[in-house]
């Protein structure tokens, strides 16, 4: 074992690992993280604690993973290469690992002009850092695990044991180099992946093809991302607007269809939508834990945490695996 | 080339308004091409600034006045003593320039009458491209000719981020993605297989990070030292 985390067990063992998303809240107040923790804890093997996501201020990923792993969830702490340079993401690499965190995905973060696709005021005059990228930020998790040392090259008396993961956005242009973005990320010492939301599972299953020509499913724990789909407008604005997503017509004419069943009745075609979201979202489930290669899957269910619980067990992932 | 962009002159009008005598100094070189800073533009600026005093009913001398270049000495010299006759200086230089300038003016104040955007070429006429961003280590070669720390909006080093939609930038679609260009230009080149190795973590030191640099070149110091015309061209005021 490099970490010992549950994630990383799971995976050892075989079954199709299950990983979810907490979105931090904009507040000081951590209780919702407490509370979001509790709907996931249980329904899947370990849960990310976003960084900042959308370049958005809210409680920090580390703050927030010590949180939920005090509620008994394991977390993944995120890292994004935005806000910090190389000196204070080592310093809270020690120190998230000091605090019982085991897990770490390294990705580059949102650009700071996103303020949540324009819907906050966000910071978009705030000074981005992009002193390391993502592989050469997993390179760094590598060396301070394996080798005990610090980039400069100082030794770690202790050394932080992360199971390291990076993201992948398999269908994003240019798309024919994304598989040697991935295997970078492999040989910088990614032990997982887990990858932008899929819904065009035909695409991903190609890419996946080269992924195991090249060997790269082997070296990597490849978990393939699902995003919970609550409306036909989300998954429009997903497939016109989010980089490397591009979503089936038909998966959009079922929402619509389902939105339409509810005539004017506002709240009904909430609901419908939702339910019609939870079984995409299934099917998808399934879809991509039959790609040759895949061992689990990322579900983002974004401001909706709630309904993880529903889909795990409607999909026949739980129980968990537990170990002693 | 710098280029730089034209203040709006409601900036440069509070910048310059409690100022009796002041002279608009244009470059001619970099931000004359971009149509910024020139003698030309000079003069526009310095008839806008006494439109405004006549508007605002405040008695002042402004006049404009050019020269090759505001970073080497041997082209403002000639008339520097006709510049030190004003209370205010607003070079429409560089911020090279500017700065320059300013430690050879004694008591005039000398302030920026333009901003510096960036080095860059000019793609068409009237339009400027951002193309270098001077970090003190070229790695031009391994990347197809294309800056990634100049072009990409993250200064990514190991290719693209997720956010490439079309081959443009997550920050804007008029942006182009720097990691979709260099990806494209390195398999026309045939030299794609470059970027599969993972380059290791830069040492910034040979950018703005490691301090206001300096190039010196010993061996022409040596010899304008022996000639005796030491003009001290080299680097800031000794």
């Amino acid at each position: 074992m490099k970490s010992g985390s549950n994630l990383e067990r799971v995976i050892a063992s075989g079954k199709p690992a299950v990983t979810a998303e907490l979105g931090p809240p904009m507040s000081a107040d951590g209780h919702e993280v407490r509370k979001k923790a509790g709907l996931l804890k249980g329904f899947c093997d370990a849960a990310n604690v976003t960084d900042c996501q959308t370049a958005v201020v809210r409680i920090s990923s580390i703050a927030a993973a010590a949180i939920a792993l005090q509620e008994g969830l394991e977390p993944v702490m995120q890292m994004t290469c935005r806000d910090r340079n190389r000196i204070a993401m080592q310093a809270d690499l020690l120190g998230g690992a000091a605090l019982g965190l085991k897990n770490c995905l390294c990705i580059a973060g949102d650009h700071q002009s996103f303020s949540a696709a324009g819907r906050l005021k966000g910071h978009p005059g705030a000074k981005n850092v992009y002193d390391v990228d993502t592989c050469q930020l997993v390179g760094i998790l590598k060396k301070m695990r394996d080798e005990g040392k610090q980039e400069g090259g100082d030794p770690l008396e202790a050394a932080p044991k992360f199971f390291i993961g990076a993201s992948w956005t398999p269908m994003a242009d240019p798309v024919d180099f994304r598989p040697v973005n991935l295997m970078k990320k492999v040989n910088a010492g990614a032990d997982f992946i887990q990858t932008q939301g899929i819904y065009d599972i035909e695409g991903f299953r190609s890419q996946m093809e080269k992924i195991r020509k090249m060997g790269l499913h082997e070296r990597t724990a490849i978990l393939g991302g699902i995003i919970v789909p609550k409306s036909a407008m989300m998954l429009k604005y997903m497939d016109s607007s989010v980089a490397g997503v591009s979503v089936p017509k038909s998966l959009i004419d079922r929402m619509n269809k389902a939105k339409a069943a509810a005539g004017e009745d506002k709240k009904k075609a909430r609901e419908l939508q939702e339910q019609e979201g939870i079984k995409i979202t299934i099917e998808l489930i399934h879809q991509v834990l039959e790609t040759p290669g895949v061992k689990g899957v990322h579900i983002q269910a974004i401001e909706w945490e709630s309904a993880i619980e529903g889909i795990v067990k409607a999909a026949g992932l739980y129980p968990r695996p537990t170990f002693d | 080339m710098i280029v730089g962009s034209q203040k709006p002159i409601e900036e440069i009008w509070e910048m310059v308004r409690d100022f009796k005598k002041v002279l608009v100094f244009g470059c001619n070189t970099c931000v004359a091409i971009c149509h910024a800073g020139g003698e030309k533009e000079a003069e526009t600026i310095a008839s806008l600034i006494r439109m405004r005093a006549q508007q605002e009913g405040k008695e002042m001398v402004v006049d404009h006045l050019g020269v090759m270049r505001h970073c080497e000495p041997e082209y403002f010299d000639p008339v520097m003593d006709e510049v030190r006759k004003y209370d205010l200086i607003l070079s429409t230089a560089c911020g090279v320039g500017v700065n320059f300038l300013s430690d050879r003016t004694g008591s005039v104040p000398v302030y920026p009458g333009i901003n510096t955007s960036f080095y860059g070429a000019v793609e068409a006429p009237g339009s400027f491209v951002e193309l270098c961003a001077g970090c003190g280590n070229c790695i031009l070669h391994m990347t197809g000719g294309i800056c990634p720390i100049a072009r990409c909006s993250k200064t990514l080093m190991n290719g693209p981020c997720g956010g490439t939609n079309d081959g443009k930038c997550e920050v804007s679609k008029d942006i182009d993605c720097a990691w979709y260009l260099i990806v494209e230009r390195m398999k026309q080149l045939g030299t794609l297989e470059k970027l599969s190795e993972v380059l290791p973590p830069r040492n910034w030191s040979t950018s703005r990070d490691g301090g206001p640099r300096r190039v010196s070149l010993e061996h022409i110091r040596a010899y304008e030292a022996q000639e005796g015309q030491d003009s001290g061209t080299a680097g800031g005021m000794k």
